[in-house]
């Protein structure tokens, strides 16, 4: 045990996520010998972003304003809405430029065994975005595991009678992989989902 | 026993660190065991979906000071993946786990109550039956291996012979007029009748049931499961549960019972009461 203001950094640093009681020690005494303007600059910038970023009012996803710059961006197809769980999963579907719509962030997945019900997560605001009849297609873009295709597998039931194109990303073997490392699932996925070679 | 191997069904998982995840197992020989699946949530991990919920596998892991480490693991079945598919299904599955997740302690073997739960997996996974009376069906039978056999002929508190109309979550299940306690529910003779069936596994009678019995049957199974597990189950909240069926009758006091329904719902439901205790 520390005296006083390092003791509290470090008991606050180990609340972080994966950061243990170590980890905290060793952040804490590297910030203590650090400039005190390097500090300060990382002590302005997370004053800054809870007082700046929210959730953006249409899609969920991070924003500095009301809405976030997908929302802004005239450009992007207001046709085609992408369905993620998390923010940080809108930046791995960017990063792949393969996407020109816009996106909806739910919050999460359904996971009865932690509480989490199709209210908790954001599927009201989705069908209030749909109501305008501009969107045509959804794709689900929930994680592969048991939650995300169940939560998958909820939205299409739901959004299935609206006449709506639904499609889910496509699973299968990752590139660079070796085949005999695959596990049933995913090679059988693999096989559900193989495309016809251009010959 | 530094190594071991065995068969087991994946109960839960929670995130640890950057792509670990523990996972709850449910094994064959060796009872309940929480184990370390290291880089489970990469893309490129070789368990794959292995280590997800629902699935039945063959696990090699060493122990550890805490906790142990999976090293490898091969699919025996993969239910979680064709249950996943099916939302009622699903979420049917999901009260099955976290109720055989309390109903067991770490390493203490329960082979009736795997191979309850394999069967019952299955039994989703293969679409043999509406999902809301698989689980029923499991619930009771799994409080039952746990020592808690409801009784829904003969008087659960003297044993006179049935049927009797009152059931009491406290007693037991069934009482008749001599032993029935204040605030017993009343509910229709078919419901005993069908859960009684589900206890026993007389599918014909279940399969042939009336909803209304049904959803009044589910009703009754979740106040029975959660009285005597003291503590809510929080899956059975999301069993898509619609109907709030009253089983009151003239001289009993309210009991308001939620029952299973076979659509998804928006709309905020209430929790089921978890019975009274009389």
């Amino acid at each position: 045990m520390y005296e006083g203001v390092v003791q509290d950094l470090i008991d606050e640093l180990g609340r972080l996520p994966g950061v243990g009681p170590k980890s905290a020690q060793r952040i804490a005494f590297h910030l203590l010998q650090s400039d005190a303007a390097d500090v300060k600059r990382l002590a302005d910038a997370l004053t800054e972003v809870k007082a700046k970023v929210r959730f953006c009012e249409i899609c969920g996803n991070v924003a500095e304003g009301e809405q976030c710059r997908i929302c802004l961006d005239a450009r992007r197809d207001g046709s085609a809405i992408c369905v993620v769980e998390e923010p940080k999963d809108v930046v791995a579907i960017e990063r792949t430029r393969e996407f020109r719509g816009r996106y909806h962030v739910l919050g999460g997945a359904i996971s009865p065994i932690d509480g989490v019900g199709p209210d908790d997560l954001r599927i009201k605001e989705l069908m209030t975005r749909l109501a305008s009849g501009e969107v045509t297609e959804i794709i689900i873009a929930t994680d592969p595991n048991l939650e995300g295709e169940a939560t998958a597998s909820y939205l299409a039931r739901l959004l299935g009678p609206m006449g709506l194109k639904v499609s889910r990303l496509a699973s299968g073997l990752p590139v660079g992989g070796d085949l005999e490392y695959a596990d049933e699932v995913t090679l059988g996925r693999a096989f559900e989902g193989r495309r016809l070679l251009d010959v | 026993m530094p190594l071991y191997r065995d068969q087991a069904i994946v109960l839960r998982t929670q995130k640890l660190g950057e792509a670990d995840r523990i996972v709850t197992l449910f094994t064959r020989s060796l009872g309940k065991v929480r184990v370390v699946g290291k880089g489970v949530r990469r893309t490129k991990s070789r368990f794959g979906a292995r280590l997800e919920p629902g699935m039945m596998v063959d696990v090699q892991c060493y122990e550890g000071r805490n906790l142990d480490t999976v090293t490898q693991a091969e699919t025996l079945a993969p239910y979680g993946d064709a249950i996943a598919r099916d939302y009622t299904a699903y979420t049917a599955a999901s009260a099955m786990l976290e109720t055989c997740d309390r109903l067991t302690e770490e390493r203490e073997p329960a082979l009736q109550q795997y191979l309850l739960l394999a069967g019952a997996l299955r039994s989703l996974a293969e679409r043999s039956h509406d999902p809301a009376l698989v689980l029923d069906a499991y619930l009771l039978r799994a409080l039952a291996i746990a020592g808690w056999a409801p009784s829904f002929h003969d008087c659960a508190r003297c044993g006179a012979e049935g049927p009797h109309r009152a059931f009491n979550l406290a007693s037991g299940g069934s009482v008749c007029p001599m032993c029935r306690p204040p605030g017993s529910a009343a509910p229709a003779p078919e419901t005993l009748e069908l859960l009684a069936a589900l206890l026993a596994g007389d599918w014909v009678v279940a399969d042939g049931s009336d909803p209304r019995h049904r959803r009044e049957g589910s009703g009754l199974t979740s106040a029975y499961l959660q009285w005597h597990l003291e503590r809510g189950i929080r899956s059975l909240r999301l069993v898509d549960r619609e109907t709030r069926v009253d089983t009151r009758r003239s001289d009993s006091p309210a009991v308001e019972l939620g029952g299973h329904a076979d659509r998804p719902s928006t709309t905020p439901v209430a929790p089921a009461q978890t019975g009274h205790r009389a």
